[in-house]
């Protein structure tokens, strides 16, 4: 391979590789704003200038190509100065108002004015004025003076997003960004600019101004959206949920999420519809008890019927362990015939990028779980309804699945059931009609395994504490409020939600009835279940980590 | 145990007592007629100089808003974390206010850093040294406790502009 030096020390290339990624994959910081990995180059922001023995200019290393024998300098007096003087010219218009900034703690620009900038400004004219507070779509902020002009945006627009809206309008220090004519920025993917926006001129308006960067814990998960289970982070703050970013995943959805992703798969989770504990039915009327009462009614209740006359509905939204304990329950412990889970696919819904039709993260593993315990599936969703229609079925148990949602038609098929038990987190038209309710955690406050469109099977991991868990006790991330709070501070005092992860309490079920494997963490569940599917064999929670495993995929699927 | 060596043996005269007895009387008898110090609390009100760091107070414009914008740097920045801030949208010019700002005055401890640390000059050490709360809620000052109007404030502000 050839090879070339930065800063004295020789690396090897590829041909067709740039200076810049040379040295950023060899660990070697070129400050830039304008690169990004994945779109093209555009070379406009002159931050990556380095000096290049026998060139006679500095070169800008993202556009630079690296060559057999070059020799790079990123330390030398001429690239700090060039820096230094680039710095200073993009601070004469910006306004550095960080303090009102929502970017602020984790802008690229204030990043680089601390570690490259002389620190003071030459500069006494007035600044340069642009627009701001401008709604350049339904989700989308754009501040006119923070705007470096690097043109992230609108490459990101035309290149991965497909769909051109952005543009530059005028000319030199008046240059800002609009939409075209008749346009706004609102295509599925548009938040993403707020991300690759090196500083804070973009913004989520979902998220202006709730919560700076640094009150907040990071914690590594998996969108829940659809089956492409894009790699994200949860932030948290006081227990709340107040945003999520995508999480670089090569193999996955790269740096990207879609729009639907990020605002709409969390909001339940903090939502007053939250179902606080238990219920049961007394006297036609949903009343909260404790979790020993449910356990013990509902096990009474399940054993006035047969086990042909009970049904389970899984969930292709609910985790592997979550489908692993209801098969088993229902099995090995109720003796259940009939299982089903109600399909999210909504056809041409999905796009070629990262959205698919399948609204739900993990059909593909309940289908692998479902094979390995040999029960049908086809149709089998409507087999169960229309036994329940037929008087056969009689109790039913529906694991973290809205199966009334979509289909008011099942309102009646339901009536006629004498028992009806659900695992909810939040209440729904299925949970409205339970006469038992089990309080479920969300995919945020619990462990769990999901495997996405391409057989990949990635971790869940718990941001949001439930009243079973202590933050500081059980591994989460921890931000700094959460470190140093009390009970008697105000942040301290957060509202834990009485649920359990719907594999605990069919797990709870499952020891009233005298069931003897006891699981006491969801990796235990997850170890037990990889035992029995060939293509999860030998894997664990540590072996998935933090972007997952590709399952080896035959023919048969 | 052995018996401690003192630094100094006391003579003679020391140990009869009587002569330092009188040095001390004549002490006294001298401070008597001299101008008092101690004041008689709460009769009499202690005036802080303006270098006095009282309870943190939110500065209040003329107009009635507040000039705090929310950024939460005092927040960062207090060693106590006493401040709980949450900011939200304004029309205002900037953008920035605070929805709801708490100081808890029992984790307080009169360092002065957020009035240091503020880019707006909105929050300022007061003179304000009455504190008093019998459980811990009430110690948790709101905004209503916090704005101070500016005219209040000025020989604070005057102070700090001179010495920043
Ligand atoms: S974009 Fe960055 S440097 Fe500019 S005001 Fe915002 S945080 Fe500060
Ligand atoms: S809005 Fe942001 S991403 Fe777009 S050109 Fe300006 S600085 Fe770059
Ligand atoms: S004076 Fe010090 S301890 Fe008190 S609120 Fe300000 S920064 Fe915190
Ligand atoms: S530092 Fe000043 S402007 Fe910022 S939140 Fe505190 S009081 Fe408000």
């Amino acid at each position: 391979m050839p090879k070339f030096q930065i800063d004295g020390k020789e690396f090897e290339f590829k041909n067709g590789q740039t200076v810049l990624e040379v040295a950023l994959e060899n660990g070697i910081d070129i400050p830039h704003f304008c690169y990004h990995p994945l779109l093209s180059i555009s070379g406009n922001c002159r931050m990556c200038l380095v000096e290049i023995e026998k060139m006679p200019k500095l070169m800008i290393s993202c556009s630079t190509l690296a060559a057999e024998g070059m020799v790079v300098h990123t330390q030398s007096e001429r690239a700090i100065n060039a820096r230094k003087a680039v710095m200073e010219f993009f601070l004469i218009n910006h306004p550095l108002d960080c303090p009102i900034c929502d970017e602020a703690g984790e802008c690229k620009l204030q990043d680089y004015t601390y570690q490259h900038s002389i620190g003071e400004s030459r500069f006494t004219e007035t600044k340069n004025l642009k627009e701001k507070r401008v709604p350049l779509g339904p989700y989308v902020m754009f501040d006119g003076d923070r705007c470096i002009a690097c043109s992230r945006c609108i490459r990101f627009c035309d290149e991965i997003a497909k769909s051109s809206q952005l543009t530059f309008v005028k000319r030199g220090d008046r240059v800002t960004i609009e939409t075209f004519p008749g346009m706004q920025l609102d295509n599925s993917y548009s938040l993403n600019v707020t991300d690759i926006c090196p500083v804070g001129a973009l913004t989520n308006r979902d998220f202006r101004f709730k919560a700076r960067v640094w009150d907040m814990s990071a914690t590594k998960s998996v969108c829940i959206g659809c089956s492409r289970g894009c790699n994200i982070e949860v932030w948290v703050r006081s227990n709340e949920i107040m945003r999520l970013t995508p999480r670089f995943n090569p193999d996955v959805n790269q740096y990207w999420m879609c729009d639907e992703g990020r605002l709409k798969t969390w909001k339940h989770v903090n939502s007053d519809t939250r179902i606080n504990g238990p219920q049961l039915r007394k006297n036609g009327t949903l009343a909260e008890v404790g979790w020993d009462e449910a356990y013990a009614f509902a096990i009474s209740e399940l054993k006035n019927f047969n086990k042909d006359e009970i049904g389970i509905i899984l969930s292709s939204s609910a985790s592997m362990e979550d489908n692993y304990m209801g098969i088993k329950f229902g099995k090995s412990v109720l003796g259940a015939k009939y299982f089903g889970y109600k399909s999210k696919v909504l056809k041409g819904s999905g796009d070629d990028i990262l959205i698919t039709d399948d609204k739900a993260p993990n059909t593909f593993g309940l289908e692998l779980l479902l094979k390995s315990f040999s029960v049908r599936i086809e149709n089998s969703f409507e087999q169960v309804m229309s036994l329940i229609n037929e008087g056969k079925i009689k109790a039913l148990l529906v694991i973290e699945d809205d199966i009334l949602s979509g289909s008011e038609e099942l309102n009646k098929t339901l009536d006629r059931l004498d028992l009806l038990i659900v695992t909810a987190s939040n209440m729904n038209k299925t949970a409205e009609k339970a006469h038992i309710i089990f309080a479920a955690s969300t995919y945020a406050e619990k462990n769990g395994t999901f495997v996405n469109v391409s057989g990949r099977i990635q971790r869940t991991k718990p941001a949001v504490v439930t009243s079973e868990r202590e933050r500081s006790l059980d591994g989460f991330e921890m931000s700094r409020l959460d470190k140093f709070g009390t009970e008697w501070d105000k942040w301290g005092k957060v509202n834990k939600i009485e649920a359990r992860a719907s594999w605990k309490i069919l797990n709870g079920l499952g020891v009233v009835m005298g069931q003897k494997l006891k699981y006491n963490m969801a990796e235990e569940v997850f170890v037990d279940l990889s035992k029995t599917i060939d293509k999860l064999s030998g894997l664990d929670y540590r072996a998935i980590g933090e972007t997952g495993v590709q399952l080896k995929l035959t023919n048969t699927n | 145990m052995a018996k401690k060596k003192r630094l100094k043996d006391l003579n003679f005269l020391e140990k009869i007592y009587l002569p330092e007895i009188s040095k001390g009387l004549v002490q006294t008898f001298k401070k008597m007629f001299q101008p008092r110090f101690t004041m008689e609390y709460p009769e009499v009100k202690f005036e802080p100089p303006d270098s006095y760091r009282g309870r943190p107070v939110l500065v209040q414009e003329e107009n009635g808003e507040e000039r705090c914008v929310a950024c939460g740097l005092c927040s960062r920045v207090c060693p106590a974390l006493a401040i709980e801030i949450q900011a939200g949208e304004t029309e205002r010019e900037k953008e920035r206010y605070p929805e709801r700002f708490e100081i808890n005055m029992i984790r307080c401890i009169f360092c002065g850093l957020c009035e240091e640390v503020c880019p707006e000059e909105a929050i300022i050490m007061s003179k304000d040294y009455e504190l008093v709360f019998s459980n811990r809620e009430d110690a948790l000052y709101g905004k209503d406790k916090l704005l101070v109007p500016i005219n209040e404030l000025q020989d604070r502000i005057n102070f700090l502009r001179k010495h920043k």
